[in-house]
């Protein structure tokens, strides 16, 4: 998990929730190709739907990780459902909170709502969509594959993450065990 | 939970609608989960769960374990399997563990390749209806 689309986890409660937010920057170079000015509109830079998927499959892979500590390898496997409602310009924030609904041996499902929340309105968090996940524990479900055996799900930059929301002990599961 | 089997079709078509995108019309009795309605393998497991979910009560839960639903592992066992077709072990332990699958046109087939079409709506409403009913009979 090398590509973050969070930048903060604000909220977690151990095999139920997390949240996790993600600030708009113009910064990103990604934002100026959604969309660039061509013969007939000018730019309208946003963030795409796309990478709201993605920040919620990792908030919501790191929920699902955290029940196992971060042993099994959790592969975004199915898009249950998506949709996302509101354009999200530079300079808003995004929340994603994601909620496990069901794990067992073979993966799990989740639910999650995509928040957002204005730059001049900074009180104010506004629902724009709703994204559910199923996610794939591989080594239990790819029968005839081998895969390596250090959890190249979790890397360092997630360790990262969880680190800089306090959740130290987390971080450093995987290694104790 | 008493259900008829109409109201457990209900059921099923309106998760088989949620988890394959599929149209309510699509859902019929013998329409086969992956020739028909396209399900791929992580649906498995996404119908499972929403099984569970609907099926649930406060008071009896509706929990289907690993395997149980949809046949798993099969080649674990080389006395099920042999050259890619079900041996008679095979098909006697498809009739103990799935009852819920209706064998009899499987009978002369046997190929490992045609058991994932033994997965029919159908086969979904009795799995339900068996496991609802034994749940609520007396022990």
């Amino acid at each position: 998990m090398r590509w973050m689309w969070i930048d903060q986890i604000v909220d977690f409660e151990a095999g139920k929730r997390m949240s996790a937010v993600k600030n708009v920057s113009l910064a990103e170079e990604h934002l100026h190709d959604h969309f660039a000015a061509d013969d007939r509109f000018p730019a309208q830079p946003l963030m795409p739907a796309s990478l709201m998927i993605e920040g919620m499959a990792q908030t919501a892979g790191i929920l699902v990780g955290a029940v196992n500590g971060f042993r099994e390898k959790v592969v975004l496997a199915k898009i249950a459902k998506a949709q996302i409602e509101s354009d999200v310009t530079p300079g808003s924030t995004i929340r994603y909170d994601a909620t496990l609904d069901r794990i067992d041996e073979a993966g799990a499902a989740t639910s999650g709502i995509v928040l957002m929340r204005r730059p001049h309105d900074q009180e104010t968090w506004t629902t724009i969509g709703r994204v559910d996940l199923m996610f794939s524990h591989v080594d239990h479900n790819m029968a005839g594959m081998s895969f390596p055996e250090e959890n190249f799900v979790f890397s360092e930059n997630f360790k990262t993450i969880l680190r800089t929301a306090g959740l130290d002990s987390l971080a450093e599961s995987e290694a104790t065990d | 939970m008493a259900m008829s089997p109409e109201e457990i079709f209900a059921h099923i078509r309106d998760v088989l609608e949620e988890a394959l995108g599929v149209d309510e019309d699509e859902v019929t009795s013998e329409a086969r989960l992956v020739s028909d309605l396209g399900a791929e393998s992580i649906d498995f497991l996404d119908i499972q769960f929403r099984l569970e979910k609907t099926f649930s009560t406060d008071d009896h839960p509706f929990k289907i374990e690993q395997g149980e639903l949809f046949p798993e592992n099969l080649m674990d066992n080389a006395d099920w399997v042999q050259d890619e077709t079900f041996t008679d072990a095979g098909m006697s332990m498809l009739r103990e563990r799935m009852p819920h699958l209706d064998l009899t046109s499987f009978e002369s087939d046997r190929s490992l390749a045609g058991v994932a079409d033994l997965i029919t709506v159908q086969s979904l409403v009795a799995f339900v209806q068996g496991k609802l009913n034994s749940e609520t009979s007396p022990a």
